[in-house]
């Protein structure tokens, strides 16, 4: 696993940018997990009392606010993330078919990761594409008007 | 028909950039403001009576009205509430993947008329390619001196930044989306102390959303009459509406406020699928009551819809269909509600997990009489006036209209111990 001791030049200066809009430090502390986040996949412990440090708060306070938070992983995902959206509008349109076609080829449910690493697959709230549901999200990528039989072709571009 | 706030808005183009966004008049309204009095453009919105377009239907103008004016107050914040999470809305990332410059120049107005020099759009993390032309065009506005530099003769001057979501629905409430822009867990806040007195950092605070703000523009441009004669009903302007569900065209629509239901779901969303029937439908996003049959000639304006014991909301609806189990729909719903609660207040941690374990057993067959009673007894204790915020009372909107005009299929579930639709 990829642990730094310390936080990185590119890290501090993203971080340093944010810092700036606010009047405290620790007010940047959202921001400051989702660039830890960016670097390095997730927020583990270690990167957790990093950024506690640098924004001058205890550990414990960051900690609350990063599990409060669904898009701040505090335990390793794999290199691509996908958000099926199991709100109401997908519901209608049938998000259960896709989150079956998921489970068949990823062989993984809800909150778990495929052994490759290569995807973790979690539910999300409405994307907000609920006139072109169902829908899911991988990475920065929205899927729209989604069919089972399109969830093949759509994985393989992530290697 | 005119339709200010999307008659540059063409899915089949990109969004205007600033040069294009000046040549149809964009920043006109900003170039006029600055040469009225604040007091005077706040009056003039009050006036032209917009309400806020998030759900709550509030008096815009009068909001701002609210915002101490004393010149050495110091510090003072506009927001954009762009954490479009209700679910089944869509229609401020419309707005803003469709012309995200007059989103900023509404903000810029807003923020002008409330003397605030500092300005954030909190903006959902899914919202990716609004992140991206909001961006563009914030560096935009910063080069052609709308923003970070004072303007003309007045010496006022704004900063924006764009703050991007890490999830949670509570964020949109208002006061949890000042904890969430402190860097706090996003729990509501008591009022008063309301934010227009002390909200982020403790400092005054108007927080708009984002249609409610793109309509600013306009009504400084044309005046309140205009404004109010774009409506088919007593509320002002007109609305994005929007239609989800099995019907032929989902989307969203610029319309007068007011339209009527029926002309909505068969005019503009081309009326049910084929093989499907209408029975119902949330008007305005998932913490609104049901309408039914009987409603399809209603007007959507907020009072109409109230008649009719729901809400306008967000103005976008999502229709119920005979093939889909009614208590499976209100059973979604309220997982998603018991999901999102923060937590922080009783009734909202423990009553909608309970609301939602119940709608499961009923929904597999493991249901009996008396919960229906339990379920009643819940849409009371976790109504209006017993949670901190109104998450919960939202929440049993949907579950206590489903309970009056679905009751039927709560009780065949109960007496087949199945789900019907199954």
């Amino acid at each position: 696993m990829h642990i730094d001791s310390i936080l990185s030049e590119q890290e501090i200066a993203a971080i340093e940018k944010e810092v700036a809009k606010l009047p405290m430090p620790k007010a940047a502390c959202i921001e400051a997990l989702k660039i830890v986040q960016q670097h390095r996949g997730w927020v583990s412990d270690d990167s957790l009392q990093l950024i506690a440090q640098h924004l001058q708060m205890s550990t414990a306070e960051l900690d609350s606010v990063a599990t409060f938070y669904n898009l701040i992983f505090r335990k390793p995902v794999g290199r691509h993330v996908i958000l099926l959206c199991d709100s109401i509008s997908c519901y209608v349109m049938g998000y259960e078919k896709i989150y079956e076609g998921l489970q068949r080829q990823l062989q993984i449910g809800f909150g778990e990761t495929s052994p490759d690493g290569r995807f973790t697959l979690l539910p999300n709230a409405c994307l907000g594409t609920c006139d072109h549901a169902p829908a899911l999200m991988i990475d920065q990528d929205t899927y729209p008007d989604l069919k089972p039989e399109q969830l093949e072709a759509i994985l393989n571009t992530y290697p | 028909m005119e339709k200010p706030l999307t008659q540059y808005i063409n899915p089949n183009r990109p969004a205007l950039h600033l040069k294009e966004y000046e040549r149809v008049g964009g920043y006109s309204a900003l170039r006029k403001a600055l040469t009225m009095a604040p007091k005077d453009i706040t009056n003039m919105v009050q006036e032209a009576d917009l309400k806020g377009r998030g759900g709550a239907g509030f008096n815009t103008g009068m909001k701002w009205s609210f915002v101490p004016m004393d010149p050495d107050i110091g510090t003072k914040y506009l927001i954009a509430n762009a954490d479009e999470m209700e679910p089944g809305t869509f229609k401020d990332r419309l707005l803003m993947e469709g012309n995200p410059h007059q989103l900023i120049e509404g903000m810029i107005i807003a923020a002008y008329a409330i003397q605030a020099n500092v300005s954030f759009i909190f903006l959902r993390w899914a919202y990716k390619k609004a992140a991206r032309l909001l961006e563009q065009a914030i560096a935009e506005a910063y080069d052609a001196g709308y923003l970070g530099r004072p303007m003309g003769s007045t010496g006022y001057q704004l900063h924006l930044h764009l703050h991007t979501g890490v999830g949670r629905y509570i964020c949109g409430e208002e006061t949890a989306l000042l904890n969430a822009l402190e860097g706090k867990r996003a729990t509501p806040r008591l009022k008063p102390p309301f934010p227009q007195i002390s909200g982020l950092f403790g400092r005054p605070t108007i927080v708009n959303n984002v249609e409610t703000l793109c309509n600013v523009p306009h009504i400084v441009n044309n005046g309140p009459d205009w404004f109010k004669a774009l409506s088919n009903s007593g509320d002002a302007g007109t609305k994005l509406y929007g239609v989800s569900g099995r019907v032929k065209t989902p989307g969203i629509w610029e319309l007068p406020l007011g339209t009527p239901m029926d002309q909505l779901l068969e005019d503009h969303a081309g009326g049910m699928q084929d093989g499907y029937r209408f029975r119902g439908a949330l008007p305005g996003g998932a913490s609104t009551d049901f309408l039914v049959t009987e409603h399809l000639k209603i007007n959507l304006d907020y009072k109409s819809v109230a008649s009719a014991g729901s809400r306008l909301g967000t103005g976008t609806m999502v229709v119920l269909d005979d093939r889909t189990c009614p208590v499976g729909f209100v059973h979604n719903l309220e997982h998603f509600f018991a999901q999102e609660s923060c937590g922080w207040c009783s009734p909202c941690r423990e009553g909608l997990p309970w609301t939602e374990k119940i709608l499961r057993s009923i929904e597999d067959g493991r249901g009996t009489i008396q919960d229906l009673e339990i379920l009643e007894q819940h849409t009371i204790q976790l109504g209006p006036g017993r949670t901190f915020c109104a998450l919960a009372p939202g929440a049993m909107e949907p579950l206590q209209s489903a309970l009056k005009y679905f009751r039927e299929d709560f009780e065949s579930h109960i007496s087949q111990k199945k789900c019907p639709w199954r």
